[in-house]
């Protein structure tokens, strides 16, 4: 099995080659969550999450809303 | 009716509430729902990953069928970070496209970066967002943020957070005067008297957080600062009387009295 790193919100995880983004947000836990998610600061649209293969290196920021002013 | 009208929506509360430092999600919302407010500020950051990764979320905690969503760029310092906030903002959102931009210029004060508040609010515009803005009270810099199409301007009363209320009603008044978007005072407000006197000036709504989130009892001062956007609104319509420096006018008829009474 081959590994590649990612880099999601600034922390390194391996994952398997071929893994999609659905893949990684159903083994974070935050798949069912209301979020939204750039690779290399581009905006992934929610369609694509299942098609979207991660390559080695990819920075992926998962963001949600929080309280503020 | 007396509806606030922003952008293409429309709104009958006038108030504008922040969900940040609240003790618990219960607590943000009981204070959206005393407060009347039909619009609350939300900021994107990343989501908890890990073992906090099933802790609730904010959104878990509003009503969104009778609440719209103002995505904030709290924290962001440039007009790149804030459009690709922005843009995450609504990708988050399914597409909504009303936002406050707010850029930064100095973690001490956390007074706006003009500058670049203006290069990002261009942007958005150009992006497809509804964009309130926070800003200054510069009246030339007001004007120029509703030229480049945002569809509400919001200056601060004072620093955010500070309660220090409405330090200079004056520019407030000229911004209020030369602008035809809505004008909502943003930050500074510390309590009710201070959201009277916004709304007293002409303002069309008070955007406020800590005032409610800091006091002893935010979901009592959340009841009392829908009561005093109303009666600044009300107060604003009617007119208030002119002032009369040193000019005593009984309020009682001078005729009819009685005469002295005799001594005895």
């Amino acid at each position: 099995m081959i590994m590649i790193a990612v880099h999601i919100n600034g922390t390194i995880k391996e994952i398997q080659t071929g893994t999609t983004i659905s893949a990684l947000t159903n083994d974070l836990d935050v798949a069912h969550k209301k979020i939204a998610l750039e690779i290399n600061e581009e905006i992934i649209p929610r369609s694509q999450f299942d098609s979207r293969i991660l390559q080695n290196g990819d920075k992926i920021e998962i963001v949600t809303a929080v309280g503020g002013g | 009716m007396d509806l606030l009208q922003i952008g293409t929506r429309s709104f009958d509360s006038r108030l504008i509430i922040g969900t940040g430092k609240y003790r618990s999600f219960e607590e943000t919302s009981e204070a959206i729902e005393k407060s009347g407010a039909e619009i609350v500020t939300v900021a994107i950051r990343r989501t908890n990953l890990g073992q906090n990764a099933s802790e609730p979320n904010l959104l878990d905690f509003i009503d969104l069928k009778h609440t719209t969503l103002l995505p904030n760029t709290a924290g962001c310092y440039s007009s790149g970070e804030a459009v690709r906030t922005l843009r995450l903002a609504r990708e988050l959102l399914d597409g909504h496209d009303l936002v406050k931009l707010e850029v930064l210029g100095d973690p001490q004060t956390l007074f706006p970066n003009v500058s670049e508040t203006l290069i990002a609010a261009e942007q958005l515009v150009k992006d497809g967002f509804q964009v309130m803005v926070y800003t200054s009270d510069d009246p030339i810099v007001a004007k120029q943020l509703e030229d480049l199409g945002c569809v509400a301007i919001m200056p601060l009363a004072s620093l955010i957070g500070s309660g220090m209320g409405i330090l200079n009603p004056w520019n407030l008044t000229i911004i209020i005067e030369s602008l035809k978007v809505p004008v909502i005072v943003d930050a500074g407000v510390g309590t009710a008297s201070d959201a009277v006197i916004a709304m007293e000036l002409g303002c069309d709504a008070v955007l406020m957080n800590t005032a409610i989130a800091a006091a002893q009892n935010p979901i009592l001062m959340a009841r009392a600062m829908k009561n005093a956007i109303q009666s600044g609104r009300d107060a604003f319509h009617a007119g208030r009387m002119p002032k009369k420096p040193y000019q005593a006018s009984p309020s009682s008829p001078a005729s009819g009295m009685m005469p002295p009474a005799s001594k005895k």
